[in-house]
């Protein structure tokens, strides 16, 4: 067992349940009313948090504080597209996320318990249909653009770029202010 | 003190903290776990699922006879093994967190609040055995979606979108175009 990592597991990991809670992220009633659109607080915090951390994440691998070895992209393929409406399905009608769930426990909401539950019997049945889905179903994991790629040039060669040639530190803060403008400029309601 | 932060804060907070887990590990994800806690409790019961073998040069491989606990050499196999690694030991402390936050400062959790969220009870009714069937039909959908695509809102679309990832806009846009209709069907009062 690595002693480091543990400790900053616990660390960014309580850090991350924290803030989950502070920004009231473990709270269904906000997350559905983010969903239907009648309260916007989370949707301009989500939004303006990914924008303000890929800022900074290009700029800190651009001038080499941050290893681009760390950059993790996550492979595109028909399933993502599919598994996310099947993730939408439980969103809307739950109000919970895998990980704001865990930490809304922790803040007192017992129904969690019940999600989590749910949640560890979903991922079992996942588990157990894999192999067949594998063989009937395989155009769920036919690759999309490539599949582990990125918008902007990351430095990690692993990941190739669909925007290449121009700075990716370039590319990704014109995405990022678009996405903190987005927040900025978002009302706090979009229906009553 | 029981208040919570406003956007712009939220933002910047939340922000942080996925650049920091960048910057020290990896990118945050969750619902891996949710595979890796299934994982520790049924290889107990069925060894197959999860095996440790030592090659003739000492190095540990992993295996498993599930075809995706099998995938990518066993990496779900193996975890479930060394149960306490950093994305397991992780999701405990995000536990602690959400404990320690709602305790120092808040917002707290009000007593009606704890088992049937308001706007559930406003639309839904107070039967406790609903709510509860509905959050377990709701973990359940959010898991299997979140396994077929290989991640959650965390690793797809926070840590996926921040490192400009194609699969972070792919799962954005599956997951809203059916999450807001169907919040807007069942839920109709505030």
């Amino acid at each position: 067992m690595n002693y480091t990592n543990i400790i900053l597991a616990l660390v960014v990991g309580g850090l991350f349940g924290a803030v989950l809670h502070k920004v009231q992220a473990t709270n269904p009633n906000k997350i559905v009313g983010f969903l239907r659109l009648t309260d916007l607080h989370l949707a301009k915090v989500i939004l303006f948090a990914i924008g303000f951390s890929s800022l900074l994440l290009f700029i800190l691998m651009a001038v080499n504080v941050i290893p681009t070895s760390h950059i993790h992209v996550k492979s595109a393929y028909v399933g993502v597209i599919v598994g996310g409406a099947i993730f939408g399905i439980g969103f809307g009608l739950g109000g919970y996320c895998p990980g704001t769930t865990i930490a809304a426990l922790g803040s007192g909401r017992k129904d969690s318990l019940f999600m989590i539950l749910g949640g560890l019997v979903g991922a079992w049945f996942y588990v157990l249909i894999y192999g067949w889905l594998q063989e009937n179903m395989d155009f769920l994991y036919a690759k999309i653009a490539g599949g582990k790629v990125s918008l902007a040039v990351t430095g990690n060669e692993s990941v190739p770029a669909l925007i290449d040639g121009v700075n990716g530190a370039v590319v990704a803060g014109i995405i990022a202010i678009l996405f903190m403008a987005g927040a900025y400029m978002l009302p706090n309601k979009l229906r009553n | 003190m029981n208040n919570s932060w406003g956007w712009l804060k939220s933002g910047l907070i939340l922000g942080t903290v996925f650049l920091l887990a960048v910057a020290l590990v990896k990118p945050i994800g969750v619902s891996t776990q949710y595979v890796i806690a299934d994982c520790f409790i049924f290889c107990k019961l069925n060894p197959d699922l999860a095996k440790e073998t030592i090659d003739a040069e000492g190095n540990k491989t992993y295996s498993s006879s599930n075809a995706y606990l099998n995938k990518s050499n066993g990496k779900y196999a193996k975890n479930s093994l060394n149960i306490s690694n950093y994305g397991f030991v992780f999701v405990i402390a995000m536990f602690l967190g959400g404990f320690v936050a709602s305790k120092l400062g808040g917002p707290k959790v009000e007593k009606e609040e704890a088992w049937i969220p308001h706007v559930w009870r406003e639309n839904l009714g107070s039967s406790w055995t609903k709510r509860m069937v509905g959050a377990f039909a709701s973990g359940f959908f959010i898991l299997v979606g979140s396994r077929l695509a290989g991640g959650c809102t965390s690793g797809h679309m926070m840590s996926g979108m921040m490192q400009t990832s194609l699969s972070g806009y792919l799962f954005a846009a599956g997951v809203f175009a059916i999450a807001v209709p169907v919040a807007i069907i069942v839920f109709k009062k505030k």
